[in-house]
């Protein structure tokens, strides 16, 4: 996985928090930094890449590990 | 320039608590401008203590836990504590599941500037007090609802 500047741990969380949550990182972000979102729910998959791509945000990737899924977002 | 969501927000039980305030914080959260319009039953959404039910009756979606559906024929879900019951197990339910609370996502909608109004004409007509419902709420008619629907982009009725 590549570098990220921060990290956020949405494990347990259900939809919309994982979403919410990333937002409210990013928010506090400088533009071009990397955010690692760590979720369990399976909804988060099509999740992140719909806030992806309505936000601007850069979804760099985006896969399944040891049972969780980990989202590399680059804030736009 | 942002997109808009407007709802109506007409139900006042737990279950129906969800869907506006989980698509109007994640349309915020998205970049859209949010307004909800609480009328009629909407109305306990904005309470200071919600205190919402779920109810099996007349609601036979509604998947029963412990296979109680048929121990229990419809008449007997109208027995009395077996909504409070049914609440409390569904409450459960959505706390080990990682579902927020109605309480938490709507601290996030007012995070988010989620605009929210109360129908005036329903606070008259139930005689309820302002000082009952959480800060930050507007109160207003269906003219200032169409003010802001009439320009969205999603218009919700829920």
């Amino acid at each position: 996985m590549a570098d990220f500047d921060q990290e956020l741990d949405a494990s347990g969380l259900n939809c919309p928090l994982p979403i919410l949550r990333a937002k409210k990182t990013l928010t506090g972000m400088q533009s071009g930094q990397v955010l690692h979102i760590i979720a369990t729910d399976p909804g988060s998959v099509k999740d992140f890449d719909a806030f992806a791509k309505q936000t601007g945000n850069e979804l760099m990737e985006s896969k399944e590990e040891g049972g969780k899924f980990h989202f590399l977002i680059k804030k736009a | 320039m942002a997109k808009k969501l407007a709802i109506i927000a007409t139900k006042g039980s737990l279950d129906w608590a969800y869907p506006p305030f989980i698509l109007a914080s994640t349309a915020a959260a998205l970049g859209y401008e949010v307004q909800i319009f609480f009328t009629f039953y909407g109305l306990q959404l904005l309470k200071k203590q919600p205190a919402l039910e779920v109810t099996p009756l007349g609601n036979p979606g509604m998947p029963m836990p412990m296979g109680m559906d048929k121990w229990f024929p419809v008449l007997g879900l109208a027995l009395p504590g077996m909504q409070a019951m049914m609440t409390t197990m569904m409450k459960k339910k959505m706390t080990a599941k990682g579902v927020a609370s109605i309480e938490e996502l709507r601290e996030l909608c007012h995070e988010a500037e989620v605009k929210m109004v109360a129908c005036q004409m329903t606070v008259d007509l139930f005689d309820m007090d302002r000082t009952a419902f959480i800060d930050g709420v507007e109160y207003a008619g269906a003219a200032a609802f169409f003010e802001f629907a009439g320009d969205s982009d999603i218009c919700l009725y829920i």
